[in-house]
């Protein structure tokens, strides 16, 4: 009972307490912060990739394409776990702005836009055609030209809220895009001087998925006209991939094995066919695998954060070890005292442990109650501080991040915490133990002095 | 109550003290007998060691050689819980210095003593009772109405009255004291000895050390150190 009083009266009486309390908070604060921040930029980035791709992706890197993708897709369609199916033509385009006189090479989408916005989150990316995704390349004022859907970056510019500006009846800008057309066996497919495919379409949509990558360099057009302009017709028609939703309740990693298995099956069935020899390049992946290129530098990134933040942690082990290591040298006095009258070195041990977790819950809780308050606030926070200073924590005409995040995660508090605690009772745990093994009459002997 | 009648025997106490390569032999050879109910004070020279003696006696530091005896039984051959129970509730030890715990009021470091042994719920269910006696005990030094203050908010002959109702909260067989009155004027320390003189007529045995010839014709017997040995 006595550790106890003692343990809080120590905690609140002297100065020096505070100051590793401080130190505890600030440690605490600053992860709580960053982690919710950090997860928050990290679990966005993710399910923005996400959104770009079915669950599975079946197909190849290979501007060649697959062959026989229409029967696969018929058979994957079939499954029960699956959704949706839709084929992608993935290339690359030069395209030239009507009136600019500019050409820039692009990557090119060919996608059918009903089920491509039912497998991913296209439709959500839309601008005009945002409630009704299906006609995303059709024309208002023509229903008959072709239309394309341009990333939002190539088409429009961001002001300093990080808001693009959009025409509200915009007119139907041309673009012609051409591209090289291949065989099957990846050779140009014509020769002479006429090499290229070149087609004009008509703007009809926007896409802005928030992949900053994605939306600097990405065209998508209708799936039959992409697929011609890239010669993936002659002489078998060819896709880049399929790409699969699965129904909702399918576990990712599971619903891509049993495609896998669907896929070998099919490979077995097709190998001795004509052009079938390109289906051995073809992988089947997850979308985390599809986009890994994309999520893996962001992951390192918090990687690393987190064995930063390992060095916070060691920090206020070291901070916790000084101050308790000053306070038990100031406090040898009270030992002895306690000694001398028959306390044991359990009973020392227990008084300055329960003392470091004291410390440690009051401080954890000073800090997270700081870093709540101040996540709650830090949209408002940056806003000020754009307003007054015009500071910006991210260049929002450059970054396609909208607000910061700040949802909290309470296990991360939860194990922030206990670590905390952890963290005093390991920085007082050195100093206690060797205070509590003096003898009461050296100490007493000393203290006089 | 070992059979000689003595409640605290030390016999051959040696002590000496290594700092680097120097040693001082503070104790070659002391003994030391107390009769229960005794007033006995040990005097001697500065430095002749007899704060080592009464922390040997107090089970506060360990003798190099000898043996010491309470009540028949060797303080060596208890183990270490024994020797905390030891400290706590046979002996009441007064410092020179008193020894007071800053940040606990004058009521909460008299029954300190009482509180060290209690688990919490042992200590709930005692709390009144030992309270009571604290406050008894406070009155009885004359300190009834500083209860809730602060030591530093206490002369020191005030202090020193707090540290001895302490060192009795537990009713210890034996009260040990260390210079008690060493570092207050006389009219304090007088009444510092007239506190333990009541003390003892009351039946409590006392060892008390002194460099002061006059406080020790207080006691009972006077017990002379020098040279590491009693003469
Ligand atoms: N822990 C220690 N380490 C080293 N030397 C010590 C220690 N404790 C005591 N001594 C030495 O032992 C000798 C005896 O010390 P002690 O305190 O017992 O003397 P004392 O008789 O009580 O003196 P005083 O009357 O001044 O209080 C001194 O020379 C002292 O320096
Ligand atoms: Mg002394």
């Amino acid at each position: 009972m006595y550790k106890l009083i003692l343990a809080f009266r120590y905690l609140y009486r002297r100065r020096i307490s505070y100051l590793a309390l401080a130190a505890v908070a600030l440690c605490v604060f600053i992860v709580v912060v960053v982690m919710t921040v950090m997860d928050g930029l990290v679990g966005d980035f993710k399910e923005k990739n996400h959104n770009f791709t079915g669950d599975c992706v079946v197909g190849t890197e290979s501007l060649v394409g697959f062959t026989y993708y229409e029967d696969f897709a018929r058979i994957a369609e079939k499954a029960n776990y699956v959704e949706a199916v839709t084929p992608v033509i993935k290339s690359y385009a030069l395209v030239g702005l009507e009136g600019s006189g500019r050409n820039i090479g692009v990557e090119l989408m060919g996608v059918e836009a009903a089920s491509y916005s039912r497998v991913t989150g296209f439709g959500r990316t839309l601008y005009y055609h945002k409630g009704d995704a299906s006609k995303a390349f059709n024309i208002k004022s023509d229903a008959n030209l072709p239309g394309f859907v341009i990333g939002a970056d190539l088409w429009s510019m961001r002001d300093e809220k990080g808001e693009y500006y959009h025409a509200p009846n915009p007119d139907a800008t041309a673009l012609s895009a051409t591209c090289f057309p291949l065989t099957a066996k990846g050779a140009l497919a014509k020769a002479g001087t006429d090499v290229v495919n070149t087609k004009t379409f008509y703007f009809s949509d926007c896409s802005q998925s928030g992949l900053a990558r994605v939306d600097g360099s990405i065209i998508y057009l209708p799936f039959t006209e992409a697929q011609a302009l890239c010669g993936m017709t002659e002489p078998v028609a060819r896709a880049s991939w399929i790409h699969i939703k699965f129904k909702q309740g399918t576990n990712i990693e599971e619903g891509c094995r049993r495609v896998r298995q669907m896929w070998e099956k099919f490979y077995d069935e097709h190998k001795g066919k004509d052009n079938a020899e390109l289906l051995s390049q073809v992988s089947v992946r997850s979308w985390k695998e599809h986009r890994r290129e994309s999520i893996a530098g962001m992951e390192k990134e918090q990687a690393m954060l987190m064995m930063m933040f390992g060095l916070v942690g060691l920090t206020t082990v070291f901070i916790v070890y000084v101050v308790f290591y000053m306070i038990i040298s100031h406090k040898t006095k009270d030992i002895g005292i306690l000694k001398s009258i028959g306390a044991s070195c359990g009973d020392v041990i227990v008084l300055f442990l329960g003392f470091a977790a004291g410390l440690g819950i009051a401080g954890s809780a000073v800090g997270v109650a700081g870093g709540i308050l101040f996540l709650r606030n830090i949209n408002r926070i940056e806003g000020w501080l754009f307003e007054r200073f015009g500071f910006q924590l991210w260049d929002r005409t450059i970054y396609a991040i909208g607000e910061i995040p700040h949802r909290l995660d309470l296990t991360m508090l939860a194990v922030v915490t206990g670590c905390a605690i952890l963290a005093c009772l390991a920085g007082a745990a050195l100093p206690s133990v060797s205070a509590a093994r003096a003898r009461p009459a050296d100490v007493l002997q000393v203290s006089q002095l | 109550m070992s059979k000689d009648g003595f409640i605290i025997e030390a016999q051959g106490i040696h002590k000496t003290y290594r700092m680097g390569a120097a040693q001082v032999q503070v104790l070659k050879g002391a003994d030391i007998a107390v009769k229960r109910g005794e007033f006995v004070a040990i005097v001697g020279a500065s430095g002749s060691g007899k704060s080592t003696l009464l922390h040997i006696l107090g089970a506060l530091d360990r003798p190099d050689k000898g043996v010491v005896r309470f009540e028949g039984r060797d303080l060596s051959e208890m183990s270490g819980g024994e020797l905390n129970e030891y400290r706590n509730k046979m002996i009441g030890f007064v410092f020179q210095f008193y020894h007071l715990l800053d940040e606990l009021n004058v009521l909460e470091n008299v029954i300190l003593p009482a509180m060290v042994p209690a688990g919490i719920i042992g200590w709930l269910s005692k709390r009144a009772g030992v309270k009571k006696r604290g406050l008894e005990l406070l009155k009885a030094v004359g300190l009834e109405e500083r209860a809730t203050h602060k030591p530093y908010q206490l002369s020191g002959g005030e202090r020193q009255r707090a540290a001895i109702a302490r060192a009795l909260v537990n009713e210890p067989r034996l009260l040990l004291a260390d210079e008690p009155t060493g570092n207050l004027d006389s009219a304090t320390g007088n009444g510092i000895l007239e506190l333990l003189e009541r003390l003892n007529r009351a039946g409590q045995t006392i060892v008390m050390v002194t460099h002061d010839e006059r406080v020790a014709k207080r006691a009972g017997r006077t017990i002379t150190l020098a040279d590491g040995k009693v003469k």
